[in-house]
């Protein structure tokens, strides 16, 4: 049963990352080819940091990611903070489904009605061409709200309720009770919301092809352009640094999500240690 | 003795519930005041209304003759003890006892100097760096009252601050409350609903009970003088009888007349009569005032707790001899034991120990505070737990 379980775990494994390390593979490869290995190359990875567009469009999707990224994140703690402390149960519990909306609608419905709502605003306003850069920022704080409320909110609800009664009645003003007793103490979700608003806002295609501007190209967008000519290994490439990317922002906000759990988990290791001294000091009568 | 605050006419209700009624309390400078009552009576709100967590519906708080009812808790000079410690996990102990000086900008100097004097007045000296979740609870505990008190507060506020500790730690840190008190001079407005906790500690008693209050007194009157049943059955145990008030220092109960040293009632007044248990002398059934059957002997290492049948009603009486079930008894009841109270809306409700059972009492209490109090917490613990076991 063991064995069959552990088996399974490898072919899930191997199912979910094989893709991916082929992929990787083919980055190295000497040649161009899409059946053939031939040796092993930093060829394509030197031709991706010579073409100049690419890298333009890295640094538009680095910049709209950071900008995106902060300011949803302190939209999204603000907005947390005030559905937590809603009084009517009711209005917050419609309010908690309304911002989950945003995550459950498909992209592409996204996409086309901010698309829609910007071309109509646009006009109202009275602008020749309505999407810019700015609209595609727009676009990104709207997709990434959601996901920082929904980190935000559960460690206010986790927060012991006297922690910021105790500030104030120890001559905190409200806002300053804010800053330094309950951010520090929501710090961890909103760490961790930053980095998930950041890494969602990085790989968007759907939501910014319907909302970008002339003249803003985004990294996702430009692959999707470069697949419509037959496509150089010079992407697997940008692929391979791409996932390691994400993999290193993910494994960084599971490393924060640990971090508070960190007191509970040490505490369960100095339990465990007790109960093997325990046991040995019993195996130690008995023998 | 100077009033510190004064609680006029408070009534709070929420969600249309009534949970204080009409509260009228003045704190004086330099006491030791205890909230006392079960819990749901209203006494930790009439603590957050004096800190200003909550406001009252009706009525005012007065502090040093300025009605305060609209000051926020930061512009009050009244610091709380909350009954968790509500330490900030982030600070350690140092900072967690320097947060309300450095709030007001008091020089680093001053500050330094300030903590340590306080954190060597709860014996905490030398735990100025360590982290305040690797402290166990007696020094949380400690931390909080320093926290407390370091910005010289006129009046202490502290929400059962003892409840959370075991037996032993409770006792201690009972004392060192008192000293600490003494020393400082700080008015400590205290909520308990532990009654040895309230007569051991306190100055003034605050008997409280379905939002009002029942009595104010010291613990002696308090214990000797309740004003109606319900402080009489909450505070210690009791006996209570329907009796008729023949004339002055003339009761009439359980069948028999006896001296007493009450008057002022009318003649003929029904009245509540309080013995207590350990006032009752045990006499040979011929020389009683009253005779009985004992029904059940309870062992308590100082004494026996023996439940007496006198026609029908059953006593609880304490005593250093042992009687047997069955055994045909007398009892003596001195004037100065006999305690007279008027009639009241709690009157029949308590002191017959027909249906007593001391286990199902103490159980009873505990699960009620426990549930309130650590609900969220063995919610939480208890997935924990589960998964730390399947880890194992």
């Amino acid at each position: 049963m063991k064995r069959a379980s552990k088996i399974y775990t490898v072919l899930i494994m191997l199912f979910l990352f094989a893709p991916i390390a082929i992929l990787i593979l083919f980055s190295f490869n000497g040649q161009n080819s899409k059946t053939v290995l031939d040796g092993f190359s930093f060829h394509w990875y030197e031709e991706l940091f010579v073409d100049t567009v690419t890298l333009e469009a890295v640094r538009n999707t680095l910049i709209l990611a950071v900008i995106a990224a902060l300011v949803s994140t302190v939209m999204g703690t603000a907005a947390a903070v005030g559905i937590f402390r809603l009084r009517s149960k009711y209005l917050r519990a419609a309010l908690d489904t309304v911002t989950n909306v945003p995550m459950i609608n498909p992209d592409i419905i996204t996409g086309i009605s901010l698309m829609l709502m910007f071309a109509f605003v646009g006009r109202l306003m009275g602008l020749a061409n309505s999407l810019s850069f700015w609209t595609m920022l727009i676009a990104h704080i709207t997709f990434c709200l959601p996901y920082v409320i929904l980190q935000v909110l559960p460690k206010l609800q986790q927060m012991d309720k006297s922690l910021p009664e105790a500030a104030m009645d120890l001559g905190c003003t409200p806002l300053r009770t804010f800053f330094k007793v309950e951010v520090p103490e929501l710090l961890p979700g909103i760490l961790t919301g930053l980095i998930m608003a950041f890494t969602l806002s990085l790989d968007d295609f759907v939501i910014s092809y319907f909302t970008k501007g002339n003249d803003f190209e985004t990294l996702p967008i430009r692959i999707y352009n470069m697949t419509k000519k037959p496509v150089t290994p010079k992407m697997y490439a940008l692929a391979t640094i791409i996932f390691f990317v994400i993999l290193a922002l993910l494994t960084l906000s599971n490393l924060i999500d640990s971090d508070t759990d960190k007191a509970i988990k040490e505490a369960k290791k100095a339990k465990k240690a007790k109960k093997a001294k325990k046991r040995n000091t019993v195996k130690e009568a008995k023998t | 003795m100077n009033k510190i605050i004064e609680l006029k006419n408070i009534t709070k209700a929420f969600d249309g519930e009534v949970v204080l009624d009409n509260i009228n309390l003045d704190i004086y400078d330099n006491e030791f005041l205890t909230l006392l009552g079960p819990s749901g009576c209203g006494k930790t709100t009439t603590l957050r209304i004096i800190g200003g967590f909550e406001t009252a519906d009706v009525g005012d708080v007065i502090f040093l003759g300025e009605r305060i009812n609209n000051v926020p808790p930061y512009k009050r000079n009244v610091n709380t003890v909350f009954q968790r410690y509500a330490l900030f996990p982030h600070l350690n102990v140092f900072e967690n006892v320097a947060f309300p000086l450095r709030e007001k900008r008091v020089p680093k100097a001053e500050i330094n100097e300030r903590v340590n004097e306080m954190l060597k007045l709860v014996a905490l000296s030398g735990f100025e760096k360590r982290s305040v979740n690797s402290l166990s609870g007696g020094q949380q505990q400690r931390v909080a009252i320093a926290r407390a008190l370091v910005s010289k507060p006129k009046v202490l506020l502290l929400d059962e601050p003892l409840a959370a500790l075991d037996l032993k730690l409770r006792k201690d840190m009972q004392q060192e409350l008192k000293k600490i008190q003494k020393a400082t001079g700080i008015t400590f407005v205290f909520v308990t609903h532990d009654q040895e906790e309230a007569l051991s500690m306190s100055d003034t008693v605050v008997v409280m009970s379905e939002g009002r209050i029942q009595q104010i007194g010291t613990p002696v009157d308090i214990y000797n003088e309740p004003t109606n049943a319900f402080v009489a059955d909450f505070i210690g145990e009791s006996n209570i009888l329907d009796g008729v008030m023949l004339r002055d220092k003339k009761v009439s109960f359980a069948g028999h007349v006896f001296d007493c040293v009450d008057f002022g009632f009318e003649p003929k007044e029904p009245v509540d009569v309080v013995v207590r248990p350990e006032d009752v002398d045990i006499v040979p059934e011929e020389k009683g005032m009253l005779k009985g059957v004992v029904t059940s002997v309870t062992f308590l290492g100082v004494h026996y707790e023996i439940i007496v049948d006198i026609n029908g009603f059953k006593w609880m009486i304490q005593t250093t001899d042992f009687w047997d079930v069955d055994e045909h008894i007398g009892l003596y009841i001195e004037p100065d034991a006999i305690h007279i109270m008027k009639k009241s809306e709690y009157s029949g409700m308590f002191g017959d120990y027909s249906s007593f059972s001391m286990e199902l009492d103490e159980i009873g209490e505990l699960e009620q505070e426990n549930l309130e109090e650590l609900g969220e917490l063995t919610e939480q613990d208890e997935p924990e737990a589960a998964e730390s076991e399947r880890s194992e």
